[in-house]
């Protein structure tokens, strides 16, 4: 107590408060119920007033070690203990070691016959002892209101239970008293008037067939409060309160990558992948193998060491290992290893709520790397839409805060095309989306994959076509037709249709090789010919030369016979000839 | 509670009539006019035939429990017949007696438990 006053008091001294230990409400009244002092819980029947005033004080003893004191009008000990055995608070051992008293305040109308005045001091005797033989920090004061059955005398009682309360807050115990709601007042018996502090309302409401507890703080005096309704439920632990986020949008980021478990679509990614506590949104219509993708990713994160955590509202985890399989994903050793757990439940099994603290208390349990839910359409079955999206929003705050990443799938609608609340409600929330769909041509149905955003990356702007083959999801190259981008046997037709082009392309280009193949020979051959030509010219010109030639020695010579015959023209043997 | 081995025909020697349990809280105008009170009808109607116990619950505040209390003053007729509990002042005399099953002489009225 020393030390929650001195911890609630840095700056100005502000008020004191008691943690409850209740999941989640103690966020709500930002720390607890006010310390020392009176509060309210009112509600319905069946709302958990009684449980959570209970576990209010075994809370306090087993976390904050203050004892407390039970004092029920309507159960009896025994009962109450038998009623939250259930919930693993062992009662009778609290009170055998002296941390808890349980008193059984009996009123029975018929048994008590008013002869004059009196008061209800005999009340605060047995308070008394009771919080002092333990020295009790708490007080829960179980549906005070029976004693207006057994009272008729409504005056003193009124009277005596605002003495009540006070003395209660002067002796300085944290009290929690319960109330059953009345016709429009908070309780049945005004009670509101007399606790003054804090004032918590319980609900319990059915909408669709589907009930849903929620929890508001009516007033909190001296102190901020959340002021919503807020979810709560009742699980196997005690009571779960459900902030609507404790998020500010202050979670650290991860610059890691975790792969998509396709290779192919990775490299879609400017950086190989998801950031590692993303969250990732795969929508598509039903049957293009959403949950095949997801699977894929599962086992990626598993085969890296990792832990992976499925939620799958569809089938069992023995049909999902199975039909896994037949696509080449094993995730049977996985799980068999412990890397891998898949939940499978019925969305309609539990409210929104339930499905929402299952997961927070599987998620805090298993510690995955990565989880991966599927689908989240599917709980719109649960829900109305502005419930489930503010469920999600708690989810993936909640999964961001603790840098995990998470892939939902989602269920769009095929036909109208009119996208549920996944997209408008979640895929702002989200970091990366990823859009798969059908993508119908001519007599068949082909799958496309595409990616919508990726918040902080790079990423491709091409509608991929994959198929499902036995070794796993495959992307396929982009083939660009006349009209866009074709798949399936217009992709077939169209790679056809390119190779025959290519061959006529080819052959085209040997022709011509050919045709000038065949004109350089005749290139060659006129040139063969011409050159025979000339060299028969040639040979004719030199022939008739050098016979002109031979003409002239004869001539010369028969001139220099003619020349010796004849003396006087003696010295010019040769180089006269020509002159001559 | 008659011992069947008890020898002595006539019980009434060791134990008187009625036991009346009256607890109170201290010295409170309440409980200071239930004594007189209970104190006045006793000697009037039971003369002899009761026993009365006076307990102050703040001297033994183990007893609210034990004995479930919560409005006191607080009587409790233990013999004979049903216990009764009878919460207040005891101011009105008819009710006591009349919870007590003793007939008030003045008064016709005699109610039939």
């Amino acid at each position: 107590m020393q030390e929650l006053t001195s911890l609630a008091a840095p700056v100005l001294p502000q008020l004191a408060k008691s943690p409850t230990g209740i999941e989640g409400l103690d966020e709500i009244t930002e720390g607890g119920l006010p310390l020392g002092r009176p509060t309210l819980i009112c509600g319905s029947a069946g709302c958990g007033k009684t449980l959570m005033g209970v576990e209010f004080l075994v809370r306090g003893i087993q976390n904050y070690n203050e004892p407390g004191v039970l004092m029920a009008f309507e159960e009896t000990g025994a009962e109450l203990a038998a009623n939250v055995a259930s919930l693993g608070f062992d009662l009778n051992d609290l009170q055998a070691r002296q941390l808890l008293r349980l008193d059984h305040v009996h009123v029975d109308r018929s048994e008590i016959e008013e002869t004059g005045e009196y008061d209800l001091d005999g009340l605060f005797i047995r308070l008394g002892y009771a919080i002092d033989s333990i020295g009790a920090r708490r007080v829960v004061l179980d549906t005070i209101e029976a004693l207006f059955s057994g009272f008729p005398n409504q005056g003193v009682l009124r009277s005596e239970i605002r003495r009540l309360f006070r003395w209660l807050k002067d002796k300085g115990v944290t009290t929690v008293i319960t109330a059953e709601r009345g016709e429009g007042t908070l309780t049945r018996q005004g009670l509101e008037e007399y606790v003054s502090d804090c004032v918590i309302l319980l609900d319990n409401r059915v909408i669709d067939q589907i009930t849903t507890r929620r929890l508001r703080v009516v007033k909190y005096r001296g102190s901020t409060h959340g002021t919503n309704e807020y979810p709560y439920i009742i699980t196997e632990d005690g009571i779960a309160v459900v902030p609507v986020t404790s998020l500010r949008l202050e979670h650290s980021v991860s610059d890691q990558i975790d792969s998509t478990g396709i290779p192919a679509l990775d490299e879609m990614f400017g950086r190989r992948g998801f950031y590692h506590g993303s969250s990732v949104l795969l929508t598509g219509t039903a049957g293009t193998a959403k949950t095949t993708l997801a699977a894929a990713f599962a086992q990626q994160v598993c085969k890296q060491g990792h832990r992976c955590l499925m939620f799958i509202f569809e089938e069992s985890p023995q049909q999902l290992i199975r039909n896994m399989k037949s696509v080449g994903i094993d995730l049977a050793p996985l799980v068999a290893q412990g890397l891998l757990r898949i939940e499978a439940s019925r969305p309609t099994l539990n409210g929104l709520e339930r499905h929402l603290v299952t997961i927070h208390r599987e998620v805090r349990e298993f510690q995955p790397h990565a989880v991966v839910i599927d689908p989240i359409s599917n709980l719109i079955s649960v829900g109305n839409i502005n419930e489930v999206r503010s469920m999600l929003t708690r989810l993936i705050d909640y999964l961001k805060v603790n840098n995990i990443t998470a892939l939902f799938t989602a269920l769009v609608n095929t036909r109208t095309n009119q996208n549920e609340m996944t997209e408008e409600g979640v895929s702002s929330l989200v970091d990366t989306w990823i859009s798969v769909r059908d993508l119908e041509g001519i007599g068949e149905r082909n799958r496309g994959l595409s990616i919508l955003k990726s918040r902080g990356m790079a990423h491709s702007n091409q509608v991929r076509e994959f198929i499902v083959t036995e070794q796993g999801i495959e992307l396929l190259d982009v083939v660009v037709g006349p009209t866009g981008i074709v798949t399936g046997a217009s992709r077939l037709t169209q790679q056809l249709q390119e190779h025959a082009q290519h061959l006529a392309t080819r052959q085209e280009v040997e022709r011509r090789d050919r045709e000038l193949e065949r004109r350089r020979r005749v290139l060659e051959a006129n040139i063969a010919n011409l050159r025979t030509d000339f060299e028969s010219v040639e040979e004719e010109l030199r022939q008739i030369n050098s016979e002109a030639e031979t003409r002239q020695q004869t001539l010369l010579s028969d001139n220099r016979r003619i020349a010796t015959a004849t003396p006087p023209a003696a010295q010019a043997p040769a180089a006269t000839p020509g002159e001559e | 509670m008659e011992p069947f081995t008890d020898p002595t025909p006539f019980p009434e020697p060791a134990e008187p009539e009625y036991l009346l349990h009256l607890y109170i809280t201290g010295a409170t105008p309440n409980s200071t006019r239930a004594v007189r009170n209970i104190k006045d009808i006793c000697e009037q109607y039971l003369k002899g035939r009761y026993e009365l116990l006076i307990v102050d619950v703040y001297q033994q505040p183990e007893l609210a429990q034990q004995e479930d209390l919560i409005g006191v003053p607080m009587l409790i007729k233990r013999r004979p017949g049903l216990v009764r509990r009878l919460v207040g002042d005891l101011t009105d005399h008819g009710r006591v007696l009349k919870a007590l099953g003793v007939m008030p002489p003045a008064n016709g009225q005699n109610g039939h438990e």
